[in-house]
């Protein structure tokens, strides 16, 4: 198998005596999906916010591309090419939705000490941006303040505003969360349409995406991986079916 | 929320242009004020204008980490009063003719003292917002604080330079043979100063720098996850605010000739806080408005009695419960962009 694109070795965090990530060890292939899977409280957002950086580890190792992530910062790892969004969507909501795509893009530029220059009629920015958010179905809503958009909207500018950084891996904190039926299915489709060129890993309670978007799957229980495999073998597997899968997923 | 609609994103050219007509109309009037106030009779308002337009530069200064950065520094008279003490000092070895620390020869000029003013106290906000922002929220503001009463004490135990009671300067730095001791001359300085402050500030607040300091101040961890370090941006607003605060505590110190730990006092820093707040958090000029209506405020209020900052306190509390945005807010345009709501 290739060397993977991320590589996490026994992986713990504890809220004083809460053991929150208990010695977790999984990898992420090159175009791979791999679902992390759980029940509420299991660690799966704090896992996550331990390997882009915003929450240090107690122990264990995350390699990004080989590369060991120790001591950088989490805006660091961004730059890397480690995107991620967040489970409930943390966008700046006074802006407008190209506004925010357009931080992304300039992020992505470099830096930022650019002090004269009026950045909302920066053609270098606009155009971008412009073309991620049409990528991510939301060209009518460029102009819309963000409070004044959709959770599902919400959801899919998250997405948009991750992808503008043109990540080599996206992890992604239940991006179908508060979605409908419908929305639901459209952000699978999205998703299914970027497989293969960013590697993923999706924390998901939709069992239904999970099954139809992930290569591999982990089940996380009180911070511990209880079982990894091919979904169909999740899906069968005994122990699974008692921690998780109990609720009619047949 | 209807009024917040329209700002973000581009507005339409026709109202930019309006905008700058009323601008430039402003700026014109507002030249006039001190050759029409004598003809009413007003000569002595003349004077109290000029602090308005001064105190208004440090509330803008303020208005950039406050407003648009979210960063409440509760110390920001620090930088207004070295900048004030830097025109004084310099002032006083000019006049003894002893250089300073027997090294850097003292001036009267204009030109020299108020870039010095305005780079010292550019170097001070360097130094002490580069260890306070190593915190945030409460423990941000206490060691703003903290760090600006530290200098209060220093310059208070400074003997030489007239320690609790100050410096008197006894004349105003020179300026290309303009007489700053004269009221309209000084009023029209501090204006020229406050315009270009301005202009400085709205291209900034608008720039990519701008950007990133909207995005800290709506959400720090969203501007991280997009790979920018925060901490940075921060330190370079710190440091622009701390300069317009040198600004204007050197202008002051040519208005009043005199300088004292007084202007570094927390009271001082509080003032400037009400003045950004009572004008409209975030917009460009709202920190215009609050300046002058404070000032104004307490002149009025001080001639019709003893006890005014007893009824100055409940009339601000009125703004604030009343007009959300402050006045720029209550006047129905923010002139500023990217003003927060919260
Ligand atoms: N900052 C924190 N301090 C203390 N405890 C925390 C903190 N963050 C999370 N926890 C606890 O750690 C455990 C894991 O939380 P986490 O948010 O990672 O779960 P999750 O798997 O993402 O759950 P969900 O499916 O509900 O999003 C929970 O018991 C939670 O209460
Ligand atoms: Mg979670």
């Amino acid at each position: 198998m290739a060397e993977p694109v991320l590589r996490i070795e026994g992986l713990v965090k504890r809220f004083g005596g809460l053991l929150a990530t208990n010695e977790l060890s999984l990898d992420v292939g090159p175009g791979e999906i791999h679902a992390l899977i759980g029940p509420n409280g299991a660690g799966k957002s704090t896992a996550i916010a331990q390997i882009a950086g915003e929450l240090p580890s107690d122990s264990g190792r995350i390699l990004f591309e080989g590369r060991d992530l120790a001591g950088l910062s989490g805006a660091a790892r961004a730059r890397l090419g480690l995107g991620r969004t967040f489970q409930v969507p943390r966008l700046l909501e006074d802006d407008t939705a190209l506004d925010n795509v357009a931080l992304a893009i300039q992020a992505r530029q470099g830096h930022s000490f650019r002090f004269w220059a009026d950045a909302r009629r920066d053609a270098g920015l606009r155009g971008p941006a412009m073309a991620a958010l049409e990528r991510a179905a939301l060209a009518d809503r460029a102009e819309t303040r963000v409070a004044d958009l959709s959770h599902g909207e919400h959801k899919q500018l998250e997405l948009a505003v991750a992808l503008a950084l043109g990540p080599r891996m996206l992890l992604l904190d239940e991006p179908m969360a508060g979605l409908g039926a419908t929305e639901s299915r459209q952000m699978t489709a999205i998703l299914q349409g970027l497989k293969g060129q960013v590697a993923m890993l999706l924390v998901e309670h939709d069992m239904d995406a999970v099954f139809a978007l992930a290569d591999r799957v982990t089940v996380l229980v009180y911070g511990r991986a209880i079982a990894t495999g091919l979904p169909e073998e999740i899906r069968a597997d005994p122990e699974v079916r008692a921690a998780y899968l109990t609720e009619g997923d047949a | 929320m209807a009024r917040a609609a329209v700002e973000p994103g581009l507005r339409p050219l026709a109202w930019e242009m309006r905008g700058r007509v009323a601008l430039a109309l402003a700026f014109v009037l507002l030249a006039a004020l001190p050759f029409v106030l004598p003809l009413l009779g007003a000569q002595a308002v003349v004077g109290l204008a000029t602090r308005m337009l001064i105190y208004a530069i440090a509330a803008a200064s303020l208005n950039l980490i406050l407003g648009y950065a979210g960063l409440v520094s509760f110390g920001h008279a620090a930088y207004y009063g070295v900048g004030a003490y830097v025109v004084g000092i310099l002032y006083a070895h000019w006049a003894s003719d002893e250089p300073l620390l027997g090294l850097v020869p003292g001036t009267d000029q204009f030109l020299l003292a108020v870039p010095a003013a305005v780079i010292v106290s550019g170097l001070a906000a360097l130094v002490l917002g580069a260890l306070s922002l190593r915190t945030s929220g409460v423990q941000f503001i206490m060691i703003t604080l903290a760090f600006a009463q530290m200098l209060f004490f220093l310059f208070v135990s400074l003997d030489h330079y007239g320690g609790d009671d100050g410096l008197i300067m006894r004349r105003p730095n020179a300026l290309l043979g303009l007489n700053l001791r004269d009221d309209a001359t000084m009023y029209l300085v501090a204006l020229g100063a406050l315009a270009l402050y301005l202009l400085l500030l709205s291209r900034i607040v608008r720039s990519r720098f701008g950007r990133v300091l909207s995005g800290i101040r709506q959400d720090e961890r969203r501007v991280i996850a997009l790979g920018i370090e925060p901490y940075p941006y921060k330190l370079a607003a710190f440091v622009i605010a701390g300069m317009g605060a040198g600004l204007a505590g050197a202008l002051m110190a040519n208005m009043t000739r005199f300088v004292s730990p007084d202007m570094l006092h927390w009271t001082k820093s509080g003032e400037f806080m009400i003045m950004v707040i009572l004008g409209g958090v975030g917009s460009l000029f709202g920190p215009v408005l609050g300046a002058a209506c404070l000032i104004g405020l307490e002149y009025v209020l001080a001639g019709l009695t003893e006890d005014w900052q007893f009824y100055l306190g409940p009339l601000l509390v009125l703004v604030v419960l009343f007009a959300r945005g402050g006045l720029s807010g209550l006047l129905g345009r923010r002139a500023g962009v990217g003003g927060s709501d919260g």
